[in-house]
């Protein structure tokens, strides 16, 4: 049985425009000691999937749909069961370090807070934990930095605390939310290598949720691409990187600037603006962008789905490259749009 | 090779600041730019690299004007930008122009996307014919990618990525030669970076502009810039041409910087995966090393590094390095 | 400057390469019409029923005041001896009654919402085009500039607002154009701090240094980037500026400094309500009913546009 079992989460919002549709039916397992990475843009949907199954949406969000997390249901828990899983079993790191931290409490406080409150230690025992941790995250001097406030570090180290507050109860599962956007390049590349050298040692689940596809290569195992509220494409990290199916994880890899490209290679860029959630286009909600689209698109695609688990929400077929006909797809048309097209083979 | 249009010379930006409490009252001083020194022709893109706390925006802002250097010269065709007054520099923004790093924040919200990019031609053409401007506002729309029809439409209806090109359309709208770029796009998705870096380039290329691109991203300066500068706590480490910065650069620090850019490859990736090159963090800009300011960090470090400060040095081939072991190491990618 | 025959700037577009086809079938469609940060508050506002039913009661409270007067049967100085100090009666026509001296209660009250009202609109124009100017420029320019400009409103704020009205009053006697000038010339000193601290938040935005560094002298940068994004604040504030001045007025006139006979106001009638309360108490009520009404209406309204101009609900 997987750790964590989700189950066609559906999330929306209330807005001034209309209802929101942020996640529309996702399904995906993460299982014990492995990493999984969900990679999309703004809009994508996927800050607002972990949202809700931590039960942390605003208010004019709602969730539908099943989060089993060692075999019970998150989304049916009360805020009360909630409380106790979150920071103990689950834990969660935020992109802005500064605003996740209470800047008029000291460090030791806020993270001897969290472990007193969940497993119930003495105030030494906590602090003396606070410190140890500290330490795995390479904080200098932990002993002194400890009682300082969130200020008087810098943006990497106020980060490496917010890892270590994560830790500090031992959870089995981390979900990190953009954990190194905000960060330097260098800072960077010594947060992904701690959460690496972490995670092996205590055989913790990660979901590392990014639009950085170059820290998803460094340290994941499996990869969810996500675009207007749906998964596109899911593999293992060599599939979605050497194999990649769907013409939007095609296109952001081919967007990457990367550094050991030749330097003469211009970008190529995908076409268009990142979705409106209120105004998508029918069937295939990537079809306006998409440089393969076909009259065939204007039909919701189907969810191809291999043996080995990889998956693609595409009209082209995950294993010849054709462009599947309608007719092969066993999901139900739209209502009489378009005359069915023969796919070429 | 042709004049440069713009040289900075030994450009420096202080902040002061006052700690301690009511009695024991300190000033402190921080060099945000700490003596820089470039060149730049028209045509030419220049990438200014380097992370947090290394003085690339301050230093963006101080040739611009926006904020006044403690020292230095910027000298703009021949004319010290530092030495104008007040007036005499407004005149000046025709012809050097800024695209900011958040594009929806650099966009007044009460004003259409026609109003902005009209805005710098109010205010040096005055008399100019309403239509007139209406014409060249739709045609520098057209321009940046943008729907002349989106005229009347407020920034808060526009995508991050729009809204960029709406900044970018402002800040050419008056044929300007020089455009510094800070960070334009960190705030973007990855897919709108790769349109706004080649909108950029293909601009840059028509109009014959020269391009100061400040950025934190090795990568996104690599496909832009013709050379590369990099800063580390307010001073230049490398200036280099961009084949050589990428494939065997001159600093130390340069070479750890490209260390730290994680590679979207997993094979690679899991090859390179090693102890950080850098160790520690920046030390605090109050309280600068002595001697070469990266020596704290630097692996390569020998005595000497830890009292003299290494001058910015011409190597070779046209590039310049602040390093004392420059010829002795090879730091090839 | 440059006439526009002289105007010389190469047009880039020529250079550029065309769009592509996507672009050239929507190049011919109209504007899209924009729909700005006002409008999106406006209707955050129409949802919002305590204000909008606090709009309308204010609507139709000035149509009252304004031509009430005109259709009554009674002018407001006319002395009914006939029916004095009686209470409020449909047959004889005097709906709210009268007072000691027989003039129409109901008269009375709606000419004295008149000046109450005038009263709080003038003044607080009068603050608000004094105020924002003034911060704005203290708040813009900053240094030593802001300092003189604050620690003048620090003084006038010090002196004692009373003795600065009754000083008005026996040198230039008890005139209602005096009521404006106290009021405003105090309320201004409020608006001016507000304005200054927005305009210090202001000063330091992005959009505000990209017109700088777009070459915009500081009076344009005042007048289109500072001045339009705080009129939501100010907005908030007029409205709850309103009744503080119709209150102070009352204030005043209760204490017999305000509006003279035969004129009135809410104020005034409220004073003379209160000495024959006992006797004929709908002298009091009425014009206390429509006082209070309209305080809790523009503090309705007040809170309402607050919420609607808060940014937080911009996505």
């Amino acid at each position: 049985m997987a750790l964590l079992e989700v189950r066609d989460l559906r999330v929306q919002f209330e807005t001034p425009d209309g209802v929101v549709q942020a996640v529309n039916g996702i399904d995906f397992d993460v299982h014990a000691g492995e990493t999984l990475a969900v990679v999309g843009e703004s809009g994508a949907g996927k800050s607002q999937l972990v949202m809700a199954i931590m039960g942390l949406l605003a208010e004019n969000g709602s969730a539908t749909g099943k989060a089993e997390f060692e075999g019970r249901d998150l989304m049916q828990m009360s805020a009360k069961e909630l409380n106790r899983i979150r920071g103990r079993q689950i834990a969660m790191i935020f992109q802005d370090p500064m605003t996740s931290l209470n800047p008029f409490l000291t460090i030791e406080k806020q993270m001897t807070e969290v472990v007193m409150h969940h497993q119930g230690l003495r105030k030494d025992e906590a602090r003396a934990h606070a410190v140890e941790m500290l330490r795995a995250v390479r904080i200098p001097d932990p002993e002194e930095r400890v009682k300082q406030y969130p200020h008087e570090y810098s943006g990497g180290m106020r980060q490496r605390v917010m890892i270590a507050m994560g830790l500090l109860c031992e959870p089995d599962l981390l979900i990190a939310d953009e954990p190194s956007t905000a960060l330097d390049v260098t800072v960077q590349a010594q947060i992904t290598q701690l959460v690496g050298e972490l995670r092996d040692k205590s055989n913790m689940s990660v979901i590392l949720i990014t639009h950085d596809l170059a820290v998803v290569a460094e340290i994941c195992d499996r990869i969810i691409v996500m675009y207007a509220g749906e998964m596109v494409e899911t593999g293992t990290v060599e599939d979605i990187f050497y194999r990649p199916r769907h013409p939007y994880t095609q296109g952001l890899l081919a967007s990457v600037p990367r550094l050991d490209r030749l330097s003469d290679d211009d970008l190529h860029a995908i076409p268009g603006n990142p979705p409106n959630l209120l105004d998508l286009p029918t069937g295939c909600r990537f079809r306006d962008r998409c440089e393969k689209a076909a009259e065939v698109c204007r039909q919701v695609p189907p969810l191809q789905v291999l043996d080995d688990g990889c998956m693609s929400r595409c009209f082209i077929d995950m294993k010849s490259g054709e462009i599947l006909s309608v007719a092969d797809v066993p999901s139900p048309d739209d209502a009489g749009d378009d005359p069915v097209m023969e796919g070429r083979e | 090779m042709s004049q440069p249009v713009l040289r900075v010379q030994d450009l420096a930006v202080n902040f002061r600041s006052h700690t301690g409490g009511l009695f024991r009252r300190q000033e402190r001083v921080l060099r945000a730019v700490n003596g820089i020194s470039f060149e730049l022709h028209p045509g030419e893109t220049l990438g200014i690299v380097g992370e947090s706390g290394s003085g690339k925006s301050t230093l963006a802002r101080a040739i611009l004007g926006l904020i006044s250097p403690n020292r230095g010269r910027v000298m703009w065709k021949g004319e010290n930008l530092t030495e104008l007054d007040e007036e005499e520099l407004r005149q000046k923004r025709k012809e050097i122009q800024i695209v900011f790093q958040d594009p929806v924040a650099s966009l007044n919200p009460r004003m259409t996307a026609g109003d902005i990019i009209s805005e710098p031609l109010w205010t040096f053409y005055p008399n100019m014919a309403r239509l007139q401007v209406e014409e060249r506002t739709r045609g520098m729309m057209k321009v940046v990618g943008l729907l002349p029809n989106q005229i009347n439409r407020y920034p808060h209806e526009f995508s991050g990525g729009q809204c960029q090109r709406i900044g970018i359309a402002r800040a050419l709208v008056l044929n300007p030669q020089l455009v510094i770029c800070d960070e334009p796009v960190s705030a973007l998705d990855v897919s709108i970076q790769a349109q706004i870096i080649t909108l950029l380039k293909d601009l840059q290329k028509k109009l014959g502009l020269a391009l100061l691109f400040v950025a934190h991203d090795l990568s996104v300066v690599k496909h832009i810039s013709d050379r590369v500068m990099v800063m580390y706590m307010g001073c230049a480490m490398e200036v280099s041409q961009r084949d050589v910065l990428y494939r065997r650069p001159l600093h130390p620090y340069t070479s750890a910087l490209m260390k730290s850019v994680p590679i979207p490859d997993p094979k690679l990736a899991a090859a390179a995966r090693q102890d950080s090159w850098l160790t520690g963090d920046m030390p605090s800009p109050y309280n600068p090393p002595k001697g070469c300011i990266f020596h704290t960090r630097c692996p390569y470090k020998v005595k000497r590094c830890e009292a003299d400060v290494p001058a910015l040095r011409r190597m070779e081939q046209g590039d310049w390095v602040a390093c004392h072991r420059a010829e002795d190491l090879d730091l090839s990618i | 400057m440059n006439t526009p025959a002289d105007v010389h700037i190469d047009d880039p577009g020529a250079a550029m390469p065309q769009p592509e086809d996507p672009f050239a079938a929507a190049m011919a469609e109209q504007d899209i019409p924009g729909r700005s940060l006002w409008v999106d508050a406006w209707h955050r506002l129409l949802k919002n029923r305590a204000a909008v039913i606090s709009g309308i009661i204010m609507f139709v409270m000035l149509l009252l005041v304004i031509v009430g007067p005109m259709l009554s049967p009674w002018e407001g100085d006319f002395t009914d001896w006939d029916n004095t100090a009686s209470p409020p009666n449909f047959e004889t026509g005097h709906w709210f009654g009268t007072d000691a001296v027989g003039r129409d209660i109901l008269v009375r009250t709606l000419e004295g919402g008149r000046i109450s009202l005038l009263v709080g609109l003038v003044a607080t124009l009068v603050s608000l085009a004094i105020g924002v100017t003034y911060g704005a420029i203290a708040g813009y320019y900053g240094g030593f500039t802001d300092r003189i400009m604050m620690r003048i409103v620090d003084i006038i704020y010090a002196l004692p607002f009373m003795f600065f009205v009754i000083l008005l009053m026996v040198v230039f006697g008890r005139h209602i154009v005096l009521i404006f000038v106290a009021i405003g010339a105090v309320n201004w000193l409020d608006m001016a701090r507000i304005v200054r601290g927005q305009t210090l938040g202001l000063k330091n935005t992005e959009f505000v240094e990209a017109a700088r560094a777009c070459g915009v002298d500081h009076k344009d940068i005042i007048r289109r980037h500072i001045i339009p994004n705080l009129l939501g604040v100010v907005m908030v504030y007029v409205t709850l500026t309103i009744p503080q001045v119709i209150l102070v007025e009352s204030f005043l006139s209760f204490l017999g400094l305000g509006v003279q006979e035969p004129m009135s106001s809410w104020g005034a009638l409220v004073n003379d309500g209160a000495q024959d309360m006992e006797s004929s108490p709908w002298t009091l009520v009425f014009p206390a009913m429509f006082l209070t009404v309209t305080l809790y209406c523009f503090n309705y309204i007040g809170d309402g546009m607050r919420d609607a101009l808060d940014p937080k609900d911009r996505a």
